[in-house]
């Protein structure tokens, strides 16, 4: 074991501030989803049931709406070198991924209706592992594209198998 | 991927080695065998048919429909099927509605597959699977030529491998290549003592009566109606409930017993493990199904040693390998059939090429808090599962005695969880990373440091309030992901530094008051 203590820092970059706006607004469709369809089964289906489900579910709707953007803020981040791709998600659990860049494989960005909408990308680096695609969500469009270009560069300037 | 690494710069191959780069058909033998394999599915159905029929004429001009059409199939799928392997690659046409192009460049070749069925091996034909490092996402890796004659198969395997290995031409063609192989390991009677100790018997057994009484519908037997089923209801309405269960348990056991016996001989008789001049470890097993799969040792990123909790019980273990260029599909990576522990760990030196296998490490236990999330996790859902069955008493007046036998499952659950913390280790080796997780399924696997190509570290909010995280090591080869659950955060951190120098360490800092708080 190493002689002092060390643990992972959080990567030097955070995701763009409209991430914020856009974490919200999922939150809140995909609450208004589940809502809508209780309210539905109440009203055209005489479920009683969902006179209890609905007030807990449209509580830990505004909290979850309150919360978690504001915490996945905090949390997502993301780094690059000439080595390596360094990112940290997530909120309740927590993810740091890390990939090297002779090993990666592809450098995607896509956008989601929403994410058009807001001017955001979602970068995915793939190596040839099935299970370690790295996701660094909400970047400015402009970053998304400059990081993949230059993640591009790097990779090729090491290029092995990858495997 | 593109980009041919190796193959511009070097001197082409001697030519006797090459084969001819012309589209060749599979097998003319294939016309047969095909639909025979197909109908193996149906001929329960027709013997029903024929014994107990009740002169269905539609049933049987049905029945000769669908034989008629799987012989066509079989005809159009020979005729548009063709393979050809050229200097760079391996191709593959087949399909007549939709046509199916695939192409696997040559030095992708990783492993060798060569499984002949019974209907093959009548004709002295053999399926070859040949796969890459490459995960496709959802589909089958690699591509499969079914069939070949044996002969051709083997050269097939022999010269696309070599061309995998390197290009270690000359030596390989010279001898033949039974000559220069070394055996690892040989099936011994004794280790069938193992085959009761997996589940699969009782699983067989699940499947064969699941076929009977589908066939029985299919032909309208009334199985409830023969005679010897009648009998049976009757002698159990009239016995004790206490003696039905006792003879059902009984009748079980044995069937299951018989059953995994005759699977255990069926799958690994004529079992060899051997390593092979031209750098593949090569597994041979099978009696009507023959399977032999040829791994490029290079290409080998390490082993994983099984113990499923009877054969735990029993000191047995298997062996499987991890390596890219084997898909999901069951028992292609298995190394060694269940067999006594110590012979597993021997395999796995002898595999490895290690004079101790990394597989029987002293392993580091982890810290006494995930043991209370073992606990936690496998008592919990039991308590929940009570206090339903309880639930249901109160509400819909459902018998106590649910909820009065799942009682003892309470105490079971505790010591599953106090025994999946004992189970729990890892350790570093010079070469390996090694990890062993779960109780029901003990799996310890030994994966190559060089063969790691990321990590994932991940903190659940109960982890992070109790100092543990779970260590991912992610690889291209096997599952793809191997992970050390519930490490000491600082001791996570460690071995992921450890294992891989350099990777994580820029990412690193020492932990101290004044540096910055990470976002909790």
């Amino acid at each position: 074991m190493t002689a002092t203590e060390l643990r992972l820092r959080t990567p030097r970059h955070r995701v763009s501030r409209k991430a914020l706006l856009w974490w919200t607004l999922r939150a809140v469709l995909q609450c208004a989803g589940l809502i809508i369809v209780q309210v539905a089964l109440l009203l055209f289906a005489d479920l009683d049931l969902m006179r209890w489900t609905l007030p807990i579910t449209a509580g830990l709707a505004v909290l979850y709406v309150a919360v978690m953007p504001q915490w996945r803020y905090r949390v997502h981040s993301w780094e690059f070198t000439e080595l390596a791709v360094y990112t940290l998600t997530g909120w309740l659990s927590q993810e740091w991924r890390v990939a090297p860049a002779s090993r990666i494989q592809t450098v995607d960005t896509n956008r989601g209706p929403l994410q058009q909408l807001l001017g955001l990308a979602t970068v995915t680096v793939t190596t040839a592992s099935a299970a370690g695609p790295l996701e660094i969500a909400g970047l400015d469009h402009d970053d998304a594209v400059r990081l993949v270009d230059e993640l591009t560069e790097t990779t090729q300037a090491t290029r092995g198998d990858a495997t | 991927m593109s980009g041919p690494t190796g193959l511009s710069g070097l001197p082409k191959a001697p030519d006797h080695v090459e084969p001819a780069p012309e589209w060749g058909r599979l097998d003319a033998r294939m016309l047969v065998v095909r639909p025979l394999h197909e109908i193996v599915g149906f001929v329960p159905v027709l013997v029903a048919l024929l014994v107990f029929g009740t002169g269905d004429a539609w049933r049987v001009l049905l029945s000769l429909a669908v034989i008629v059409l799987l012989v066509l199939r079989g005809l159009f799928s020979w005729l548009t099927t063709r393979y050809r392997i050229s200097e760079s690659q391996v191709e593959l046409h087949s399909g007549l509605l939709s046509r199916k192009r695939k192409a696997v460049p040559r030095d992708r070749i990783r492993t060798a597959d060569l499984t002949a069925k019974f209907g093959h091996r009548l004709f002295g034909l053999s399926a070859i699977r040949i796969g890459t490092g490459q995960h496709a996402k959802g589909k089958a890796d690699g591509l499969l030529l079914d069939a070949v004659p044996v002969p051709e198969a083997e050269r097939l395997r022999v010269v696309l491998l070599q061309r995998g290995v390197g290009h270690r031409e000359a030596a390989v063609e010279t001898a033949p290549a039974e000559a220069r192989s070394t055996a690892i390991a040989t099936l011994h009677r004794s280790w069938l003592r193992f085959a009761p100790l997996s589940l699969s018997g009782l699983l067989s057994i699940g499947a064969v009566i699941g076929v009977l009484v589908n066939a029985a519908n299919e032909v309208d037997v009334r199985i409830s109606r023969m005679a010897a089923v009648k009998e049976v209801v009757r002698w159990a309405r009239e016995s004790s409930l206490v003696l039905v269960v006792a003879v059902a348990i009984a009748v079980v056991l044995v069937l299951a017993v018989l059953g995994s016996l005759l699977k255990y001989v069926l799958q690994y008789a004529g079992y060899r493990l051997t390593r092979q001049a031209d750098g593949t470890v090569r597994v041979t097993r099978g009696l009507l199904t023959t399977r032999s799969v040829s791994i490029e040792e290079k290409r080998l990123r390490g082993v994983q040693v099984g113990e499923p909790m009877l054969l735990r019980a029993g000191h047995g273990a298997k062996v499987s390998a991890v390596t890219t260029g084997l898909g999901k599909e069951q028992g292609g990576s298995l190394l060694l059939p269940p067999a006594p522990r110590a012979e597993a760990h021997r395999v796995v030196a002898e595999v490895l090429r290690l004079p101790e296998p990394p597989t029987s490490a002293e392993l580091t236990r982890h810290p006494r808090r995930a043991l209370a999330r073992r606990l936690v996790r496998a008592v919990g859902a039991a308590v929940l599962v009570e206090a339903a069955l309880l639930l249901t008493v109160a509400a819909w007046d459902w018998p106590l005695v649910l909820p009065l036998a799942w009682l003892v499952a309470l105490p079971a659950a505790a010591w599953l969880g106090v025994d999946r913390y004992r189970r729990l280790g890892h350790a570093l080796t010079e070469r390996y990373l090694v990890s062993r997780t779960g109780s029901l399924d003990t799996k310890t696997v030994a994966l190559q440091r060089d063969g790691i190509i990321g990590w994932r570290i991940r903190r659940t909010w109960f982890q992070r309030r109790t100092g543990l995280m779970t260590v991912t090591a992610t690889t291209a080869a096997g599952r793809g992901a191997y992970s050390v659950p519930d490490i000491g955060e600082a001791d996570g951190v460690a071995l992921a530094l450890d294992a891989v120098p350099g990777l994580l360490r820029p990412f690193a800092e020492p932990v101290s008051p004044e540096s910055r708080p990470t976002p909790s």
